[in-house]
C-alpha cells in the first residue's frame, strides 16, 4: 500500500510540471502519426475478405437470418482495442481518429494498434496461456515472464507464425537466454528426475498447435467417437498408440548443463493398456506422416511437420484462437477441439488457406478478420429482435463478458484523458500495474479457460461499485483523473457529459441520456459539480455496457 | 467418458472389509502394522446415526504440513525428529506434542494417516486436494464448497462460499461457474472488502437509480430480449446490493464476540478466521475455507512446524468447542488438510521436503465417526524411498477424501453432469472411506 501512495505522491509532483494537452478543443490535436496501412487496401486481401463475407452472407440466407447493420466506427475501434490491447481507446485517440476521413479510420486505427507495444504484450499473454498455461512453475528452470516477453518481441516484429512455433517446439538452450524453450521446461516434473515430460508436451502440442484434444488417448483408445483421425476417405478412431507415438517425438529432449538439448537416438518406452510389458514406441504423427521431414532431431522433424503448408490443422488452430481473441468466442467451440476431418465452418477454411498462402502472417490474419462484415456488425438492431441464433451465426456481433485485465485496463484508461501506453509516464504505468494486478485477482482470472462463456458475479459487482481502483481513478485528482479535469477544462455541462461518455463508453450519449445528465449538472452548484461528474463515471463503469464487449 | 490425465483411480485400492484388510496387509508382510483393528472397533461404538451436515469448514494448511509433527508422529525413530507424541482421550491414539489442546477433542475427529497422491508440486497438489481431481489442461474442476453450493439451494444474503486469508489458489467454482468461486476476504479484524459504499447513502441511491433507470435501458435497447439471463449483470448487481445492506454481514465481524471467546481462538489472523467461520456457518453459509500458510519447511522443519502449530492448536480446538457450544458441530463437517505431507527423511538443512506418499488428513463433525484412525505409516520405512507406498497401510488416494465428504453431505457425487465443454463429469471418482462414516 505504501508503495502505491508514494508513487501517487511522486506522480502528483511530476504531473504538475507536465499538464497534458487540452482535448476539448479539437484543433489542438496533433495529426495521427500513422498512414493508412496498404495491406488493408491490397487487392488480394480485399479478395479474401470478400470471400469471407460471401460465405457468411450465404449462411445467413440459408438460416433465414437478417444480419444487423454495420456498427459505427467508434464501436468497432473499441472492439479492436479491447481485443488486441486489452483496453479501450483514450479520448486523445478518439479525437485523432475522428479527424480522419471515414474510410481511413479503421485501417489507420488498426495500424496504430499494431505499432503499439500494448498489442504485442497483450496478444503474447493470450498465446502464452495456450502454450504454457498460467502456472508460474518452478522458478529455477522455468521463467514465464521471460517467455511472455520473448513472445511479445516476436509479435512486435510480426515474425511469421510458423517460424515462431518452430522455435517453441525444436528450440534448444537455457530458459533465460532462449526464452522459447520455456515451452519445454514448463513440463519439468518437480517430483521426478527434473526432465521434460513427453506426455505433457504431446498433449500441449496437440492442443496449442493442432487445436486437437487428444489427451484422453493417453490412457486408452477412444471409445466415444471424440477423437477421429485418419483421412476423410478413411476415418478411424484415435488410439492410445497415436498419443504415445506423438509423445515419442519429445523422447530425445533432455535438460543438460546447456539447457534444453537433444540426446539423439534416445527412444520412448510405454506399456500400453492391456499389455504385459512396455515397448519401444516409434515417433509417428497422427496424420500426414509423409510431411515429416527426413533429417534433423525428432523435435525438428515434429516442428517441420506441424508447419508444413499441407498441415491445415496447424493454421486452423491459430485462426480459431485469433478469432476468439477478437470476438471473445471462437468459430469452433471448444477452442482447442477442432475436428481433424470436417465439416469445418467455411470461414475457418478461408482464413486458414489465406494464412498458409501468405506466409503465416498474423497481422494479415487479424486485418482480414477486422475488415470482415461479421466483425463490423452491430450488436443491436432496431429493426428486429436479436436472438441467440443471430449470435450463433455471427449475424450480430456477440455479447461477451470482458476478461478482468480488460476491465482493469479499461477503467484506468476511461479515467484518464491521455493514452496510457508505453509512452505514458512510467509512474502512471506503474500505478496502473499495481492497482490492476490486485484488481484482476479479486475480479477472478479465468486462467487458461479464458474463452469459456460466463455470466457476471457478485464479487465483480462489489469490486466495481465499492473497490479501490474505481474510487481512486474517479475521485477528485486534478492532475490525473478525467472527472476532475473535465470539470476544470469543460465548463459547458452538455460537453462535459459527452466527453465523459466518450472516455468511458467510446460513444456519445443518447439524447435521453444527454438531456438527463446535462440537466443534473446544470442544476448543481459549481462547487458540487465534481461530485456529479464522479457519479457519472461511477454509473457508466458499473453498467452492463462497460463489462461486456459489444 | 474421456479422461484427460492418468488418474489415481486406476490404482485405487479395492474396498476391503476391515477383516480382509487386516489379513491382506499382514499377508503382505507388513508386520509393523499395529492396532488398526482395535481402533476401528472403537469407532463402531461411537456411531450414533446423526443427520447429514449442512456446512463444511476447511482448515487449509498451505505449504504442506508435516504429518510427523502433527497427526502421525513417530517419536524415537530415525524419521521422528524431535517431536514427542502425547496421549488423547482415545486409547492408543497419540498425536504430536504441539497439538495439546486439539488432542482433547480427538474423540470427535477421525484421522486418515494414509492419504496418497501423485502430486508433489504445491500448485498441482493444492488443486488435487481441493477438487479431488488432478489438474487437467482441458477443464477446471470445482472445489468442495462450490459443489456443495451448487447442489443445495439457500436463501442467504451473503456469499455462501467464503475463503478467509486465501492462499495463492483459493477454492474455485471451475466448470460450475465463477459464481461458485469462494468470496475472498482477509483478516476478520479488518472490514470485509468492497461491501461498504464509498459515498453517503443519498448519493449512492442516486447512482444506483441513474444506472438502473437511465444507463441500463439505453444499453438493453435492440438487444436480446432476455439480456440479463445471459449476462447476469443486473442479477448480480442486485445480489451485491442485497449483501451490502444485509444484517448477516455482522457474521463476518468477530469483534462482536466476548473477549474470552476471541482469546481462546488465539490473537492471530487464522484464529479470527476460524471464529468468523463459526459465525458464518451460524447464519447459513455453506462452506468456509480458512488458510494458515507457512508449512513449507524445507529447512529447520521442527521449529517451523511448531511455530505454525502454536497458531493452529488453539484455533482448531476452539473451533471444535464453539461448534459444540452453538450446537453446530453435527451440522458441520470439518476438514483439516494441506496439499501434501513431508518426507520421513530429514534433509541436511534439518528440513523435510514434499511428500505425497502417505500423509494425514483430519475430518470431524457431522456423520464422521470420532476417535477413529484409518491407515498407518511405517515407523521404520525403507531408506531408499524407491517404492514409498509399501510403507503405507490402507493407502487411500486424495479423491477418496472427497467421496467420503460428499457421502457424508448426501451429495450424489457419482451422478454425471454435463460440463460446458460437453464432457460428462462426476463430482468425485473416489470411493468413500466407510470406516470413518456413520450410517445415514
Amino acid at each position: 500500500m505504501w508503495k502505491k501512495k508514494a508513487l501517487l505522491a511522486v506522480l502528483a509532483a511530476v504531473g504538475l510540471l507536465t499538464i497534458g494537452a487540452n482535448f476539448f478543443n479539437d484543433d489542438r490535436l496533433e495529426e495521427p502519426s500513422v498512414s493508412v496501412v496498404p495491406a488493408w487496401k491490397s487487392t488480394d486481401l480485399r479478395h479474401t475478405v470478400a470471400k469471407l463475407d460471401a460465405a457468411f452472407e450465404e449462411d445467413w440466407k440459408a438460416a433465414g437470418l437478417q444480419p444487423t447493420s454495420r456498427a459505427d466506427d467508434l464501436t468497432i475501434a473499441r472492439r479492436i482495442a479491447l481485443g488486441l490491447m486489452g483496453t479501450i481507446p483514450s479520448l486523445e485517440e478518439i479525437r485523432a481518429l475522428e479527424k480522419l476521413p471515414p474510410e481511413q479510420r479503421l485501417p489507420s486505427w488498426l495500424e496504430h494498434v499494431f505499432s503499439d507495444r500494448r498489442y504485442a504484450d497483450f496478444i503474447a499473454e493470450r498465446l502464452a496461456r495456450c502454450y504454457v498455461g498460467t502456472k508460474e512453475g518452478q522458478f529455477i528452470l522455468y521463467r514465464r515472464r521471460r517467455f511472455v516477453s520473448w513472445l511479445s518481441d516476436q509479435l512486435a516484429a510480426n515474425r511469421p507464425y510458423d517460424s515462431l512455433v518452430r522455435d517453441l517446439v525444436a528450440g534448444n538452450g537455457i530458459w533465460t537466454d532462449e526464452p522459447a524453450v520455456n515451452f519445454i521446461t514448463v513440463t519439468l516434473d518437480a517430483n521426478e528426475e527434473q526432465q521434460p515430460d513427453p506426455v505433457l508436451l504431446a498433449g500441449a502440442t496437440a492442443r496449442a498447435f493442432l487445436g486437437m484434444r487428444i489427451d484422453c488417448l493417453q490412457c486408452h483408445d477412444d471409445r466415444l467417437g471424440t477423437v477421429t483421425l485418419g483421412t476423410p476417405e478413411e476415418p478411424r478412431e484415435g488410439l492410445q498408440q497415436d498419443f504415445h507415438r506423438l509423445a515419442a517425438f519429445y523422447s530425445e529432449t533432455e535438460l543438460s548443463l546447456l539447457g534444453v538439448d537433444d540426446e539423439v537416438g534416445r527412444g520412448y518406452r510405454y506399456k500400453f493398456l492391456g499389455e504385459d510389458h512396455d515397448e519401444l514406441v516409434p515417433p509417428v504423427v497422427p496424420f500426414g506422416q509423409e510431411w515429416v521431414p527426413k533429417g534433423g532431431t525428432r523435435r525438428e522433424q515434429l516442428a517441420g511437420w506441424l508447419t508444413d503448408p499441407r498441415n491445415k490443422p496447424f493454421a486452423r488452430a491459430i485462426v480459431n484462437r485469433m478469432w476468439a481473441i477478437l470476438f471473445g468466442k471462437p468459430l469452433v467451440e471448444p477452442i482447442d477441439d477442432i475436428p481433424l476431418i470436417g465439416p469445418h465452418p467455411r470461414a475457418l477454411e478461408i482464413l486458414a488457406d489465406d494464412f498458409i498462402e501468405h506466409g503465416y502472417d498474423l497481422r494479415r490474419l487479424i486485418t482480414i478478420i477486422v475488415a470482415s462484415r461479421p466483425f463490423q456488425l452491430s450488436s443491436t438492431s432496431d429493426a428486429f429482435t436479436i436472438t441467440d441464433r443471430h449470435q450463433e451465426h455471427w449475424a450480430a456481433f456477440p455479447l461477451v463478458r470482458l476478461r478482468p485485465e480488460q476491465i482493469a485496463g479499461s477503467i484506468v484508461q476511461a479515467c484518464s484523458l491521455t493514452t496510457i501506453d508505453a509512452r505514458s509516464h512510467i509512474l502512471q504505468q506503474l500505478i496502473a500495474y499495481f492497482q490492476s494486478a490486485d484488481f484482476v485477482q479479486r475480479y477472478g482470472d479465468k486462467g487458461e479457460d479464458e474463452f469459456v462463456d460466463r455470466g457476471g458475479t457478485v464479487t465483480q459487482r462489489l469490486l466495481l461499485m465499492n473497490g479501490d481502483l474505481v474510487k481512486e481513478w474517479t475521485e477528485e485528482n486534478a492532475i490525473r483523473n478525467a472527472s476532475s479535469r473535465i470539470r476544470i477544462l469543460c465548463p459547458d455541462p452538455e460537453k462535459a457529459v459527452e466527453v465523459t461518455y466518450l472516455c468511458v463508453l467510446t460513444r456519445r450519449p443518447t439524447p435521453r441520456e444527454a438531456a438527463y445528465f446535462t440537466q443534473r449538472i446544470s442544476e448543481t452548484p459549481k462547487q458540487k459539480r465534481q461530485e456529479v461528474l464522479e457519479d457519472l463515471f461511477w454509473v457508466l463503469i458499473n453498467g452492463t455496457e462497460f463489462s461486456w464487449n459489444h | 467418458m474421456t479422461d484427460g490425465t492418468p488418474s489415481g483411480h486406476c490404482g485405487s485400492p479395492e474396498h476391503f472389509s476391515r477383516r480382509t484388510l487386516l489379513q491382506g496387509t499382514l499377508g503382505a508382510g507388513a508386520l509393523w502394522l499395529t492396532h488398526v483393528a482395535e481402533r476401528l472397533a472403537l469407532a463402531d461404538e461411537r456411531s450414533r446415526g446423526r443427520k447429514a451436515p449442512r456446512s463444511v469448514i476447511v482448515l487449509w494448511l498451505n505449504g504442506g504440513p508435516s504429518q510427523l509433527e502433527t497427526f502421525d508422529p513417530h517419536p524415537g525413530t530415525w524419521i521422528g525428529g524431535e517431536t514427542r507424541a502425547i496421549d488423547t482421550p482415545v486409547k492408543g491414539l497419540r498425536i504430536g506434542s504441539g497439538l495439546a489442546r486439539t488432542a482433547e477433542w480427538m474423540d470427535r475427529l477421525a484421522v486418515i494417516r494414509s492419504v496418497t497422491s501423485k502430486e508433489g508440486d504445491h500448485e498441482r497438489a493444492t488443486y488435487n486436494m481441493k477438487t479431488g481431481f488432478r489438474p487437467d489442461p482441458t477443464l477446471v474442476h470445482p472445489s468442495i464448497g462450490a459443489v456443495l453450493c451448487h447442489q443445495k439451494r439457500d436463501d442467504v444474503e451473503i456469499p455462501r462460499h467464503v475463503s478467509i486469508l486465501p492462499g495463492p489458489w483459493p477454492a474455485r467454482g471451475g466448470y460450475l461457474g465463477d459464481e461458485y468461486d469462494a468470496f475472498r476476504m482477509g483478516d476478520p479484524a479488518n472490514p470485509i472488502p468492497d461491501v461498504r459504499r464509498r459515498v453517503p447513502q443519498e448519493r449512492f441511491r442516486r447512482r444506483v437509480d441513474d444506472l438502473l433507470n437511465v444507463v441500463e435501458p439505453a444499453f438493453a435497447r435492440g438487444r436480446l430480449q432476455d439480456l440479463d439471463r445471459h449476462t447476469l449483470h443486473q442479477h448480480s448487481f442486485r445480489a451485491a446490493l442485497r449483501m451490502m445492506s444485509s444484517e448477516q454481514l455482522a457474521a463476518f465481524d468477530v469483534s462482536k464476540e466476548p473477549a474470552s471467546v476471541r482469546a481462546a481462538f488465539g490473537d492471530t489472523p487464522f484464529g479470527r478466521g476460524c471464529l468468523a467461520a463459526v459465525r458464518l456457518i451460524g447464519v447459513g453459509v455453506r462452506c468456509v475455507e480458512v488458510t494458515l500458510s507457512g508449512w513449507d519447511s524445507h529447512a529447520n522443519n521442527h521449529s517451523a512446524q511448531h511455530a505454525r502449530l502454536e497458531t493452529l492448536d488453539p484455533a482448531m480446538s476452539a473451533l471444535i468447542r464453539e461448534l459444540h457450544e452453538r450446537e453446530l458441530f453435527d451440522d458441520t463437517l470439518i476438514l483439516c488438510a494441506g496439499e501434501f505431507g513431508r518426507t520421513p527423511r530429514i534433509n541436511d538443512a534439518g528440513g523435510r521436503d514434499h511428500w505425497p506418499h502417505g500423509f494425514s488428513v483430519v475430518l470431524g463433525g457431522g456423520r464422521i465417526r470420532g476417535g477413529v484412525v484409518y491407515g498407518e505409516t511405517n515407523a521404520n520405512p525403507s531408506r531408499d524411498e524407491h517404492d514409498p507406498l509399501k510403507d503405507v497401510a490402507l493407502p487411500r488416494p486424495v479423491e477418496d477424501i472427497h467421496a467420503t465428504i460428499y457421502r457424508a453431505l448426501e451429495i450424489d457425487y457419482e451422478k454425471e453432469l454435463q460440463t460446458p465443454i460437453g464432457r460428462p463429469m462426476t463430482f468425485s471418482k473416489g470411493t468413500p472411506i466407510g470406516e470413518i462414516l456413520e450410517e445415514a
